[in-house]
């Protein structure tokens, strides 16, 4: 009874220390810079069908390519909708399916590394190469290809991200499962007669947790370049949808006279890169993980 | 060390090998073949029987993995549907150009990029490291379509110093080609060396702080001498894989540069292959690109073991 009191008193609520490592990011420029700058896109996502000032899908013949003015902040576009509605709007469907499609790739490479990991042996020795094979494919021919004979809904497009950016994380949480599996607490958790389960559930996720969650943050800023990659080929989301990938690939064709139609989506989707580049740095720095020696696979 | 080469040759086969039955299984069991994915509505009668007769669709699938699998690794992947002809033909042209263009983007990246990495690790956290730095984040973390549209947009339209895409045919004489490619080169060096130039920064930053780094230091070892003889040997050994890592992962910006400039390489070849359908030959791509994945990866992992001595002895004593 006693004991368990020390041990409650110790532990710090969730709430604390999630909050301890935002301020700890926040500490450094970089870390401020780039929370700030996801912030700022995050409440632009859902704030901006509210204060779009036109319709994003409206087409006005008689308005094409007009230059910035105070009616059209950014200009019009070829089809004469507004440059700045559609820009603001444009980070939605990224932003969401990029942030479901991470969740996704979290989940599965994450558990599946574990329990890589923990197993070892002959499955181990399987997936492993199964792995490397998809790892060995660009992910660019892969995602083409699914895209293009499954279609580019939403559905397809959230599992199809999440499982090809998960791949990745399955070799980081084998080796981050690796490191601890030798350690005498699970040594004692085995011999008390714990199931695999169990360990896994009390024993490994708490320790390597955060190597997972920092992966995912990166993953995170690689799916969404993935993503808008995609689009700007015309294999992402469909028109009239705005997104920056599209968008860019539809405004580069007028460039050479209408210049605002395109450097607005490229501001917002460097952006917003940036931004999640240099949270998930000070993600990494403010948990202790160096992540800038890590190859982007 | 002879077992351990051999070893590491057969696991990129043997990863080669599940490649090329998850591209064949993955496009067996998609809705629909080859043939009929590709005529689309015209997908009946005479037309096509004689698709099925030209691709020997109306084998089973295991004799066509296969006859598939063995005529691949001589180097002929089947009839192009799109082409019209041998996918070995289009090919070809394709692989010389991307091949020129990446080998000209990796001869500038690498130098720069051991500089850069250099440089910023030895003046850590002083004003060379966080310029540099800062534009390092900058080039890497930008997708490829969004550097690449802006080079067209500063450099071919507002400066007019370059031509901004490449109007060429695809079998282009090197000469020709040269011109043409500069942007592009320096749209995917720019990426490239960003990343590299990190990793050889931290790899440089872990070695300056090792303990026998520390002992040449107080032993009075001239500044630059240590540099050269105990860091810089014992730092970029590390980055040897990290570098073939990235030049792997590039094989994806490659597709979109390419796209970007409209340069006929293997890039355009993919989209232009899954806009057609034509999955004969998108099945090609899979394998080639796959294999000059494993290729490289191989390649560094032979050269870190031939560097380092220390690896040498310890992996013969495993």
């Amino acid at each position: 009874m006693k004991l368990d009191n020390i041990y409650q008193e110790e532990k710090k609520s969730n709430f604390a220390k999630v909050s301890e490592i935002i301020i700890t990011m926040a500490s450094r420029p970089s870390g401020f810079i780039g929370l700030s700058i996801l912030i700022f896109h995050v409440i632009l996502a859902f704030i901006s069908p509210y204060i779009a000032p036109y319709d994003f899908k409206a087409i006005n013949p008689t308005l094409m390519l007009q230059a910035p003015s105070a009616e059209y902040w950014f200009g019009t576009d070829d089809l004469g909708r507004d440059v700045f509605t559609r820009t603001i709007l444009g980070g939605r469907t990224a932003l969401t399916i990029t942030f479901f499609g991470s969740l996704i790739a979290l989940l599965w490479g994450g558990l599946l590394g574990i329990f890589c990991g923990l197993v070892g042996g002959k499955t181990d020795d399987i997936v492993m190469r199964i792995v490397d094979a998809f790892l060995s494919i660009p992910w660019i021919l892969a995602m083409l290809l699914i895209v293009s004979l499954l279609g580019t809904s939403t559905e397809v497009l959230i599992p199809a991200l999440g499982f090809f950016y998960g791949k990745g994380i399955v070799r980081v949480a084998r080796a981050a499962t690796h490191d601890v599996i030798a350690k005498d607490f699970i040594v004692s958790a085995r011999a008390r007669g714990h199931s695999n389960f169990s360990i896994i559930w009390n024993e490994i996720i708490p320790n390597v947790r955060d190597a997972i969650l920092v992966e995912g943050a990166m993953r995170w800023s690689w799916m969404l370049l993935g993503f808008s990659s995609l689009s700007f080929l015309g294999f992402g989301v469909s028109p009239p949808t705005p997104d920056w990938g599209l968008m860019i690939s539809n405004a580069r064709g007028l460039m050479s006279f209408a210049y605002w139609s395109v450097i607005a989506p490229i501001v917002g989707l460097s952006s917003l890169i940036i931004g999640i580049n240099l949270t998930a740095d000070a993600f990494a720095k403010a948990l202790g993980i160096d992540r800038s020696t890590k190859a982007p696979v | 060390m002879l077992f351990l080469i051999i070893k590491r040759i057969l696991l990129g086969l043997i990863t080669l090998f599940i490649v090329s039955l998850i591209t064949f299984v993955g496009t067996e069991i998609l809705p629909g073949d080859a043939c009929t994915t590709y005529l689309e509505r015209q997908a009946f009668g005479e037309q096509l029987e004689a698709c099925y007769r030209r691709l020997g669709l109306n084998v089973p699938a295991y004799e066509r993995y296969v006859s598939w699998a063995l005529n691949a690794i001589q180097g002929d992947f089947g009839y192009s549907l799109s082409g019209e002809m041998p996918i070995k033909e289009v090919l070809g042209p394709r692989i010389k150009n991307s091949l020129v263009l990446a080998s000209a983007a990796i001869f500038i990246g690498i130098p720069i990029a051991l500089i850069l990495g250099i440089v910023t690790a030895l003046w850590r956290d002083k004003l060379p490291d966080v310029a540099i730095s800062t534009v390092t984040i900058f080039a890497m973390t930008i997708p490829e379509f969004i550097s690449a549209t802006l080079l067209i947009l500063i450099i071919a339209i507002w400066l007019e110093w370059l031509p901004g895409i490449v109007i060429v045919p695809t079998d282009v004489s090197f000469l020709e080609l040269l011109p043409n490619i500069i942007l592009p080169v320096i749209a995917i060096a720019m990426i490239m060396t960003a990343h590299m130039a990190r990793m050889v920064r931290s790899s440089v930053i872990q070695v300056m702080a090792s303990e026998y780094v520390q002992m040449a230091i107080l032993k009075g070892v001239p500044y630059w001498k240590m540099v050269f003889k105990h860091v810089l040997p014992n730092a970029l050994l590390p980055a040897i894989n990290v570098v073939a890592l990235t030049i792997a992962w590039l094989l994806g910006g490659v597709v979109v540069t390419e796209v970007v400039f409209n340069y006929p390489g293997l890039g355009r070849l993919v989209i232009e292959s899954i806009s057609n359908r034509d999955l004969p030959t998108v099945q090609a791509l899979a394998i080639i690109l796959a294999s000059i994945y494993v290729s490289i990866n191989l390649l560094a992992d032979l050269m870190t073991l031939m560097l380092n001595p220390r690896l040498k002895t310890l992996q013969i004593r495993k």
